[in-house]
Order: structure tokens, then C-alpha cells, then sequence
């Protein structure tokens, strides 16, 4: 297993955004991901598919630093996420990833412009209304702008998320599950839209799934396997 | 942040307007408390300055004190007014006031008395002169206020402590205003001085100086004029003792040999005080219990408004919330739910004291003030506020505690 350290080299050159290395979770005892070497490079869109219980959320944990691996090691943007300190790796996170959940997780109390003005105020330590607006407008979604979350049907909360993960300019979007909810046209409307903003903005894209509906729209794909025995 | 929590709070209106009410509540009940008894014993300390001791008709000593002190109850009944001139030989009596009580114009008191009484209650003239002649009034600033009485206008009092426009009055026996008071905040300012003379002379009373002069001149027998000298009476006297032992010696000795009743406004007072005391610890308790169930409602509701906000919370730490940040969100939802409880508190409390004062004669004559604030009211908001914010933090801390990807993976 290779140390964290053989893995900083990406920070100052100009390496891959995602780098992982002899990467496996277990949980009590037993293997509940393992996903080896693998590595995603600046701007690119990624698939990480597989059934369900095959790992993918526990990836994207692990990516995003709020599990730490048990086996390996991970970086991003050329820091070992596990060998950071937690509010070193809290900052990494909100300078560097932008997260898209299935179920959305929006701020409830909040409207779809204030949930993104918060995102921004927590990453940024700044609200751009201008730029807000731009991508609600991006998103298409101008005339909800106002609307709370339980006021948007399911599309229109996945687009409000979508917005809200771009709005700080991440270098790396990681959406879990964004269109398992969604039919075959809300789906393929929804990765075209993230494949625009990704664009757009210049973002890597990291989706993690299992709906076999979007696995084409994607080259570079990571599969993962139903749960291994330890 | 602050407008996060303000928008939590606003999601869940009912909740949290039931819980600033409830706050609310509870302040107000002690800041209604502070404040009565704190004006009420100042009242009662600065009405009774310099008055030792006061000699009345025999009956209840608080209502003595009452009457002829505070002015918002009935007196006892009359005593001769050899009694004054008595206690003025006493050893140790330094003054010896004489009240007359009986009338009022437009419910404040008209008292009979010498100027000596407005400058033991260290009341100075605002404009006009001291009465001097009989049926000449002296004004205090609520009167004044109140009735827009000018100097040189003339009144007619009416029969009774608190008689209003209905009572009888006494037509033919007009009172003139000669001066004004300067407000005081005593009970001075609610009342209208002139001359003992004044109110005999209102009742039918020769003036027993008077009689004398009338019957020098040949008019009056002696009977007639020991008749009249003994109907002069006055309603009772105040004592300032000018040393310690006629303190110790008079009252007793008025009580145990003569048909006079001396009451010492102290001892009184502090019984009155102890007696409504133990009501008012009663009421202060149960208003400290309520604002410890307000706390526990805020504790309740934001636990509540938490585990369901769990998801948002593990979400905000995902989009870069750090944990003080997170800490401080709670701790402001608390904060404001207290705050907006203890200022609506401290608007209802001065609000009850301002109504009660403006609707009950009594306790405006005791000068119960709606805009005066007690330091002990910060103390009250300072208890409010870390209610609130102790109610906050206990739920804040313990979703910290909760691992966010797995709360994550749960609310998915």
C-alpha cells in the first residue's frame, strides 16, 4: 500500500485532480469498497458505477473527506485528504468540491437564491448576486428564484442543487445518485445540464450511479463491483 | 449566518412566536414584580422621610399610617386639636404637624396642615407663594398637571377623600390657588395644602383662635366658646423626634396612657411590606418557574427543530460550515428566540405597570411609574438571554457530535 506521501507530487504539477491509490473501506470486518489505483484527470467527466452496497457513496465520502479510507490513500487537487487535519480538510472541501445529493439536501427555510447565497457566503466569505443570479438563470430556473425547496417539483430541486454545488466555482463536482429520482427525459435533461455548467465553469465531474440510463453519456467510467467478502 | 437562523425561525412561525410569548410571559411577570415593589418601598421610604412617629385616633395603626402618611386610605377618626400643642411640650419632639383631612377636589386630598409640611417632605414652590390665609391652597405638580389649575383660580372642594364631580361640594367655602409645587415624587404632588383653618372653616368649625377673639370682644360665653374650641380637631399629627430616646418612650407611652393612638411609620411599613411579601415571593416563584419552563420550551423546540435539521446541518459542513459555525447558528436561533422574549417581556411588564397605574386610583396615588427602570430588570434579561442560549447549545452540541456522512447517508 502506498504511503500518502508518494502521492503529493500532484500539487505542484500539473497532475490528476483525483488520485487514488490502493484504495479499499472496510467496515466492521468486512470490505465494503475497493476500488485499487485510479485517477481523474483536471475538467474530465467521470462515471462511477455499480449496484447498489457496491461502494460508491463510501467513494465519495472518501473524495470528499468526511470518511477516512481504511485501506489507501486519496487526493485532491494534489492533497492527501486523510493526512490533513479535520479543519484543514473542511477548507479543502470548501475551496475545492462542490457536492450534488439525490435527495437534494437544500436548505428548506431558505429560497433557491439564498440557499446558493449561503453556499457562497460559507466557501467564498462572499455573496456575488450578479453571478447568482447568472446561474440560476443558467439553470433555468429565474421564475423559481424566489421559491422555497418543498415549493420546486423534483426537477426543478435538482437543478436548484446542481446550481448550488457551481456557484462557488468548484474544481471538482461530485454528484451522488442525481437521477435515480428522475425519468428518462428529467434524466438525460439533468446530465446535459451538468455537462454544460461542468463546461462552463471549467469543473472535473464525478457522478456516482447506478442507473445504466446515463452510463453512455460518459467515457470515462469506474466500475465497482457488488460488495466483496474480506 | 444570522439570517440563516432568522429564516429557521420564521419556517416554523407558530413555534417560535409560542415560545417568545412564553418567554415573554414570564419576564414580564418579574419585571412587574421588580418594579412594584422596588417603587413601592422607594415610594414608601420617601413619602415617610422624616416623619417618625404619627399620632391619630385610636384604631388600626396601618391605616393610620395609610391615611395620614400615603394619604390612599381612610382615617381613623379625629383628635382634639390640644393634642398637637401637647405634643409640641413633649421632650424630644422636634415638630409636631397637624393633618386635617376630610375633602378633595377631582379626587386629590385636601389637606389641612402648616407650611412646616411640604418642607419636611422637602417639597419648594414651583411658582406662587406659601398658603398663608385661610382658604388660600398650595398645589402639588400632579395636581396641577392634571387639573390645569392656575395661580389665583378659585375651586370648590367636595366631601369626601375621593370624591370626584358627583360628590357634595362645598359651594360657599371657594379655595383659591396661591402656589404650585415643584413634582417631588412624593405624595405631595398629589395633594392640595392650605390651612388647618381652611378646612374647618369648610365644615362649619370656628377657628378656637377666632372664637377667642370674638368672645374678647364680648360676644361668646365661655361654654359656647370650650363647645367650639372642642369640635376643632384634626385628623392627626406628624411627630419629627429630635432625639433618639423620645423614639423609644413616646409611641408606648401614647398608646398605654391616652386615649390616642401613635404609630410609628417603620414599624409599619416594614409589617405591610413582610405581609405583602410573602405574596409577592410566591409570585416571583411561580415567575421564575415559568421562564425555566420557557427555557425548557426553547430547549424542546430546538431539539426537535434539530434532529429534523440534522441532514441540513451534516450539509452545511459539507458546503463549508466549520463547527464554531455551525455552534453559532443554534447558539443565534436561541439568542433571538430570547431576546425578542425578554424585549417583548420588558414592553409587556412596563406596559401592565403603565395600564395598572392609568386604570387603579391607589396605585397611582403610590407613584407607580410605567418608564422608571430598575437595575434589576438587566439582571432579568441577562437570565433570559443565557436560558436561551443554554437551550440552544445542549441540541447544538450534541448534532456535533453525529458523523456527518453517515447522517448523510441516513437522510438519504
Amino acid at each position: 500500500m502506498p504511503s500518502p506521501d508518494t502521492l503529493t507530487h500532484s500539487k505542484t504539477a500539473q497532475g490528476p485532480l483525483v488520485e487514488a491509490r490502493g484504495l479499499s473501506h472496510a467496515r466492521d470486518g468486512r470490505t465494503v469498497m475497493a476500488i485499487g489505483d485510479w485517477q481523474l484527470e483536471p475538467g474530465a467527466h467521470a462515471l462511477l458505477l455499480g449496484p447498489s452496497g457496491s461502494g460508491k457513496t463510501t467513494f465519495i465520502n472518501i473524495v470528499t473527506g468526511l470518511l477516512t479510507p481504511s485501506h489507501g490513500a486519496i487526493s485532491v487537487a494534489g492533497e492527501v485528504m486523510s493526512a490533513l487535519p479535520p479543519a484543514a480538510r473542511d477548507a479543502l472541501r470548501r475551496r475545492t468540491i462542490g457536492l450534488v445529493f439525490q435527495t437534494l439536501r437544500l436548505i428548506p427555510a431558505l429560497s433557491v437564491t439564498d440557499n446558493l447565497a449561503l453556499a457562497q457566503q460559507l466557501a467564498l466569505g462572499h455573496v456575488d448576486r450578479a453571478a447568482i443570479a447568472g446561474m440560476i438563470d443558467r439553470v433555468g430556473l429565474s421564475h423559481r428564484a424566489a421559491a422555497r425547496p418543498r415549493q420546486l417539483s423534483q426537477g426543478e430541486g435538482q437543478r436548484a442543487a446542481i446550481a448550488r454545488a457551481l456557484i462557488t466555482r468548484p474544481r471538482l463536482v461530485v454528484a451522488d445518485e442525481p437521477t435515480s429520482a428522475l425519468d428518462d427525459a428529467n434524466a438525460a435533461r439533468m446530465i446535459d445540464l451538468m455537462f454544460d455548467v461542468a463546461d462552463a465553469t471549467g469543473a472535473t465531474l464525478l457522478v456516482a450511479t447506478h442507473d445504466g440510463r446515463i452510463a453512455h453519456r460518459f467515457a470515462n467510467r469506474l466500475n465497482l463491483m457488488a460488495p466483496v467478502a474480506a | 449566518m444570522i439570517g440563516l437562523s432568522l429564516a429557521y425561525l420564521k419556517d416554523r412561525g407558530l413555534n417560535t412566536a409560542l415560545n417568545i410569548l412564553l418567554l415573554a410571559l414570564s419576564v414580564a411577570s418579574l419585571v412587574i414584580l421588580l418594579l412594584f415593589s422596588s417603587q413601592l418601598e422607594n415610594r414608601f421610604d420617601k413619602d415617610a422621610q422624616g416623619i417618625d412617629m404619627v399620632v391619630g385616633a385610636k384604631g388600626s395603626p396601618l391605616q393610620l399610617i395609610l391615611s395620614s402618611v400615603y394619604h390612599v386610605d381612610i382615617p381613623t377618626g379625629n383628635v382634639p386639636l390640644d393634642t398637637v400643642v401637647l405634643l409640641r411640650r413633649q421632650l424630644g419632639v422636634a415638630e409636631a404637624i397637624p393633618l386635617a383631612l376630610g375633602d378633595s377636589f377631582r379626587s386629590f386630598r385636601i389637606v389641612g396642615t402648616e407650611p412646616a409640611y411640604p418642607a419636611l417632605l422637602g417639597a419648594s414652590l414651583a411658582d406662587g407663594r406659601m398658603f398663608a390665609a385661610k382658604m388660600e391652597a398650595v398645589i402639588g405638580a400632579d395636581v396641577a398637571a392634571r387639573t390645569g389649575a392656575n395661580l389665583g383660580q378659585r375651586f370648590v372642594g367636595g366631601h369626601g377623600m375621593s370624591s370626584g364631580d358627583d360628590g357634595p361640594k362645598h359651594e360657599e367655602t371657594p379655595f383659591i390657588v396661591v402656589g404650585r409645587l415643584k413634582p417631588t415624587g412624593t405624595v405631595i404632588d398629589r395633594l392640595i395644602l392650605t390651612r388647618v383653618e381652611s378646612v374647618w372653616g369648610v365644615h362649619g368649625i370656628e377657628d378656637p383662635g377666632e372664637d377667642h377673639h370674638a368672645d374678647h370682644h364680648g360676644g361668646e360665653s365661655a361654654e359656647a366658646h370650650a363647645e367650639h374650641a372642642g369640635a376643632a380637631e384634626v385628623t392627626a399629627v406628624l411627630v419629627r423626634f429630635g432625639s433618639p430616646i423620645a423614639a423609644v418612650r413616646l409611641p408606648g407611652f401614647i398608646n398605654r396612657q391616652t386615649n390616642l393612638q401613635a404609630a410609628v411609620p417603620a414599624v409599619e411599613v416594614s409589617r405591610l411590606l413582610a405581609l405583602v411579601g410573602v405574596g409577592l415571593d410566591a409570585v416571583r416563584a411561580f415567575a421564575v418557574l415559568l421562564m425555566l419552563t420557557a427555557g425548557l420550551s426553547i430547549f424542546v423546540a430546538l431539539l426537535t427543530a434539530l434532529k429534523e435539521r440534522e441532514g441540513d446541518m451534516a450539509m452545511l459542513r459539507v458546503i463549508g460550515a466549520s463547527r464554531a459555525a455551525i455552534i453559532g447558528q443554534v447558539a443565534s436561533e436561541g439568542l433571538i428566540l430570547a431576546s425578542a422574549g425578554a424585549a417583548l417581556g420588558l414592553l409587556l411588564g412596563h406596559g401592565v405597570i403603565g395600564m395598572a397605574a392609568a386604570s387603579i386610583e391607589q396605585l397611582r396615588a403610590l407613584g407607580l411609574n410605567a418608564l422608571t427602570f430598575h437595575p434589576g430588570e438587566a439582571l432579568i434579561v441577562t437570565s433570559a438571554l443565557g436560558i436561551g442560549l443554554i437551550a440552544a447549545l445542549i441540541p447544538a452540541l450534541r448534532v456535533l457530535k453525529n458523523d456527518i456522512a453517515e447522517t448523510l447517508a441516513n437522510a438519504r
